[in-house]
């Protein structure tokens, strides 16, 4: 069996089997199967690496009449980012969601729920057809809701809602899209759309397509439904939603305009979604600086972080394109978007710790946690190095690679926003890290085992390692991109 | 072999750092252990390399990140000089905090976060790219944050917010520097000139006014200095690693490093950016000077004497001839003997004699004699007088001033001698002319704090008396600007 088919065919696998399997051994499966998964993973990233893409024709039918399923760097990259969190979330859900610490629900709904998000999540990674992706997107969507609503509680199933009626929203949007490029061109293979000769319709379907992944990426002004879905999850499914889920409508975009149709990309619409992007982070900052509850702190800097990826259209895309530090914005973005991935959800994790201690994530009660568990403080501060993007992290690469592209291409204005936005970054992030550090009250309840306090601070050592060891990552993502990232500086 | 020393310079302290967070607060023998045989390693490479150095001999490492991102260490001379500083400090403020603080709560904490702030300061000094500079630089900045915010009250929470607020606009303002510079020239390696001629004038002058924002907070220059006195909250240890081992060093030796090897002395000069860098660098010595005189409290007076001090180094940078030049690159390291000294000797009045406030020291001199002489040697040499450290900076800078047609560095060094007169000489007649409160306690049974301010006041002293001497830092600053190192 083919590495690719493995990674959408064994979560899948392990869904069905923690429905059907009588509890102790459906929960046994389920790690199974993320256990199987990431190694799969593992495999796939290394085999991308060292003997080229991947590519499976599903059925032996090649495009326009049928689907293919392609690795590049971008696809592994993303897939072992989220093998990393899957199997951390995975780790802390056996104790978050064991049997009786949880309601009964929710310890059955959990795993099957995150199998599905990581086999859809794999789809959209890997999936080179338009109708594909939408399939990939509206089943990670649905997963994403069930694991918002997992507790039952009303605010939960209020944000759930809210959630919902963007996402369907924005699928909507994104279908109709895919429609006109089916009549217009009559395939949905990214790679054959790229080489059609242009039609009139073309504009509009990009833009139908681009506005509905951005009310799933949670783009400012599509982000309200954010930050109640994600501060009102159980800590292990914030980390996926807040680190993963976005990731994968924004591959989909950079794959619709650097990939599919960069002809369509206009300065006055790249220009548009710096725009929107340099709102998301003043108003996700902003929206961070105002909150008192530490989960709406991190889900409100999900928010500022998004807007971030979002400023390489007008550095990689248009005119820009022929600029020789074009790829290394391109290369720059991913970067953000993978330690991000990787330090929000380490973040959202040692929550989950404080909360389970403190019994509230209300910064007053969180005061003096850093003395009764050190290792998860020093993962979250882990977590904010790259979040703000000082060195040596992941964050900080990215952050360097899409300045240098802006200041090169004389558009100085994106790197101010860089700049600015880490500024605001450590202003929010700032006010946790003081009252953990400040000497207080110890709460009650005993701190979780080492071992479990470790996993946070893993994951965002990985983000922070994405900086100090970037050569590696970045050869990686120049596999399999039509403008070679070789360039950088 | 060779091309691995400054990597392994580099690990003596990384590698206790990392040992240190994992420790047990209870392991005291094993992290002690940990701290002082890295300090005690590093000064044997370093000591190592000082005889190979001194022969022409220049180490490198490279380690690629990502394209344009190549972490650089190199070791030549300029390098060796701030690093050796550091080392030998370090060493001698590792002793002092094992002793300072016994068997405290936290202390895996504070040592690990401790060697991590040497290491970065090692980083920062062996650094052959302005990008690897930056990344120590940054790691120095947050390792510093815990150190500072040790206490963990609300003094030292408040300086600690205060240090990052001052700290993290400022490195916006570095990087931005960077990559506006680098954008236009690709990646800066400090051996070879970049070429500028790709960015207009305006635009240089604005990246040097970025480089000086970034750089000027550490150094304290006026008006970026306010978050040093707050940081006095500190511990004397972490007052020591501040002053004179890492982090203003780190802003005046970031300065040197703009001026020589990124825009070169002549370009500065061309530019016209030298002279208002001068005057900005007159401006803070004068205005520390005042701001000390005012202060009550011991460390507070000494905070504001550092800012002052640190401005010699920038001003002799700025002047940009040799002899500014060299007696800046001296500074740094009189600086450093000189005020490690004065804050060991603070933090010995502060834990042994329960003394803050200048009004304390009355008649504490015959009390407390290792101690006093040393405070006294310090101050004495920080006011210039012959033949202590601080008295060859002034001739040098004095000279470079006039060299560089700017004779009012003169007037400006007479009247920072009156200042420091001023705000010294009080406290040294109340240490030994004055009588004793009757209620007055104190005593200097504490080797292990006392033996460290002893060896570093031999050390400022050596370095007056034996000025003349290739071994002395100012027999080294001679020889980096004989060779070239700089440009």
């Amino acid at each position: 069996m083919s590495a690719l088919v493995t990674l959408l065919v064994l979560p899948l696998a392990g869904a069905i089997a923690a429905i059907a399997l009588p509890s102790p051994v459906g929960r046994t499966a389920a790690l199974a199967a993320i256990a199987a998964t990431t190694g799969a993973a593992i495999v796939l990233m290394a085999t991308v690496a060292f003997q080229g893409m991947p590519r499976l024709e599903m059925g032996g039918w090649t495009p326009p009449l049928g689907i293919v399923l392609v690795a590049d760097g971008l696809s592994v990259a993303l897939i072992v980012m989220t093998a990393l969190v899957m199997a951390s979330a995975g780790l802390a859900a056996r104790h978050a969601f064991a049997p009786g610490t949880a309601g009964e629900r929710a310890a059955f709904g959990f795993w099957p729920l995150m199998l599905l998000l990581w086999s859809a999540l794999n789809v959209v990674f890997l999936s080179r057809d338009l109708f594909n992706l939408y399939v990939g997107i509206e089943l990670l969507s649905l997963a994403a809701i069930g694991l918002v609503a997992i507790d039952g509680k009303a605010t939960a199933l209020a944000a759930a809602m809210r959630y919902m009626i963007f996402a369907l929203a924005g699928s909507l949007l994104y279908l109709a899209g895919v429609v006109l490029i089916h009549a217009a061109h009559g395939t949905l293979d990214i790679d054959l759309i790229a080489t059609r000769t242009a039609a009139a319709p073309d504009g509009l379907a990009l833009a139908l397509m681009t506005a509905g992944l951005m009310a799933k990426t949670a783009l400012f002004p599509f982000h309200v439904w954010l930050p109640p879905a994600h501060a009102g999850a159980p800590a292990p499914a914030s980390a996926m939603l807040s680190g993963l889920v976005p990731k994968a409508s924004f591959a989909i975009l950079l794959r619709l305009w650097f990939d599919t149709m960069p002809d369509r990309a206009s300065d006055g619409a790249l220009t548009l979604i710096a725009l929107l992007g340099t709102a998301a982070v003043i108003w996700g900052s902003l929206g961070a600086l105002a909150q008192v509850r530490l989960k709406l702190i991190v889900a409100y800097s999900t928010v500022a972080q998004i807007g971030y990826l979002f400023l390489v259209f007008p550095l990689a895309g248009g005119a820009s394109a022929g600029v020789p530090w074009a790829a290394g914005a391109w290369t720059g973005a991913v970067f953000l978007a993978l330690s991000h991935g990787l330090a929000k959800a380490a973040m959202f994790l040692a929550v989950g710790h404080w909360m389970a201690v403190a019994g509230s994530d209300r910064l007053s009660d969180l005061r003096g946690l850093a003395q009764l568990m050190p290792m998860t403080a020093f993962a979250f501060a882990l977590s904010a190095v790259t979040l703000v993007g000082l060195p040596p992290s992941g964050g900080f690469t990215g952050k360097y690679l899409v300045m240098t592209a802006a200041f090169a291409s004389g558009q100085w204005a994106w790197a101010l926003v860089m700049g600015g936005g880490g500024l605001l970054a450590a202003a929010y992030l700032y006010r946790p890290m003081a009252v953990l550090f400040a000497r207080g009250a110890q709460a009650g309840a005993a701190p979780p085992s080492r071992a479990r306090q470790a996993v946070p601070l893993l994951l965002a050592s990985a983000s922070v390692a994405l900086g100090i060891a970037s050569a590696g990552p970045f050869d990686l993502l120049a596999i399999g991109r039509p403008l070679a990232a070789e360039e950088g500086l | 072999m060779t091309a691995l020393l400054p990597v392994l310079i580099l690990l003596t302290s990384l590698v206790p750092a990392v040992i240190t967070f994992f420790l047990d607060q209870e392991s005291h023998l094993l992290r002690n252990a940990l701290s002082l045989g890295g300090a005690v390693l590093k000064v044997a490479l370093i000591v190592v390399m000082l005889f190979a150095v001194a022969g022409g001999a220049a180490y490198e490492t490279t380690i690629p990140l990502a394209p344009g991102l190549v972490l650089l260490l190199r070791i030549d001379a300029l390098a060796l000089l701030f690093v050796s500083l550091s080392a030998t400090l370090w060493l001698l403020t590792t002793i002092y905090a094992i002793a300072y603080f016994g068997t405290q709560p936290e202390l895996s904490r504070f040592f690990g976060f401790f060697s991590l702030c040497v290491a970065a300061t090692t980083g920062i000094a062996l650094s052959g790219s302005l990008i690897s500079f930056f990344i120590f630089f940054e790691l120095l900045t947050l390792s510093t944050w815990p150190l500072v915010a040790h206490k963990q009250d609300e003094a030292s929470l408040k300086a600690a917010r205060s240090y990052l607020l001052y700290a993290l606009p400022c490195s916006a303002a570095l990087l931005w520097a960077i990559v506006w510079l680098e954008s236009a020239t690709g990646p800066v390696l400090f051996t070879e000139p970049p070429d500028l001629d790709g960015l207009d004038p305006m635009s240089l002058r604005a990246i040097f006014a970025l480089f000086i924002l970034g750089f000027g907070m550490k150094a304290a220059i006026v008006p970026l200095h306010g978050w040093l006195p707050a940081a006095m909250a500190a511990p004397a240890p972490v007052s020591a690693l501040l002053h004179a081992v890492a982090v203003v060093k780190a802003g005046a030796f970031g300065v040197i490093r703009v001026i020589y090897d990124v825009f070169g002395a002549a370009r500065v000069a061309e530019l016209g950016v030298g002279i208002p860098l001068a005057v900005l660098a007159s401006a803070t010595i004068i205005w520390g000077s005042l701001r000390a005189l005012q202060q009550h409290d011991i460390k507070k007076r000494l905070a504001f004497s550092t800012v002052s001090q640190v401005s010699y180094i920038v001003l002799g940078a700025a002047l940009a001839g040799p002899y500014g030049m060299i007696g800046g690159l001296a500074h740094l390291v009189h600086q450093g003997l000189m005020k490690i000294t004065l804050f060991f000797c603070a933090g010995i009045y502060d834990v042994r004699a329960g003394v803050r406030s200048i009004a304390g020291l009355n008649g504490l001199g015959p009390r407390m004699p290792w101690t006093s002489t040393c405070f006294s040697l310090g101050a004495l040499g920080m006011i210039g007088l012959p033949p202590m450290a601080g008295f060859v900076s002034k001739i040098y800078l004095g000279i470079g001033g006039l060299e560089s047609g700017a004779p009012w560095v003169l007037a400006v060094l007479a009247a920072s001698t009156l200042l420091n007169a001023a705000y010294f000489l009080p406290l040294l007649y109340r240490l030994w002319f004055l009588e004793p409160s009757p209620d007055a306690t104190g005593d200097e049974n504490a080797p292990a704090l006392v033996v460290p301010a002893v060896i570093a006041t031999l050390g400022a002293l050596g370095a007056g008396v034996l000025a003349a001497s290739a071994v002395s830092p100012l027999g080294w600053a001679t020889l980096i600007a004989e060779r070239g190192d700089i440009r």
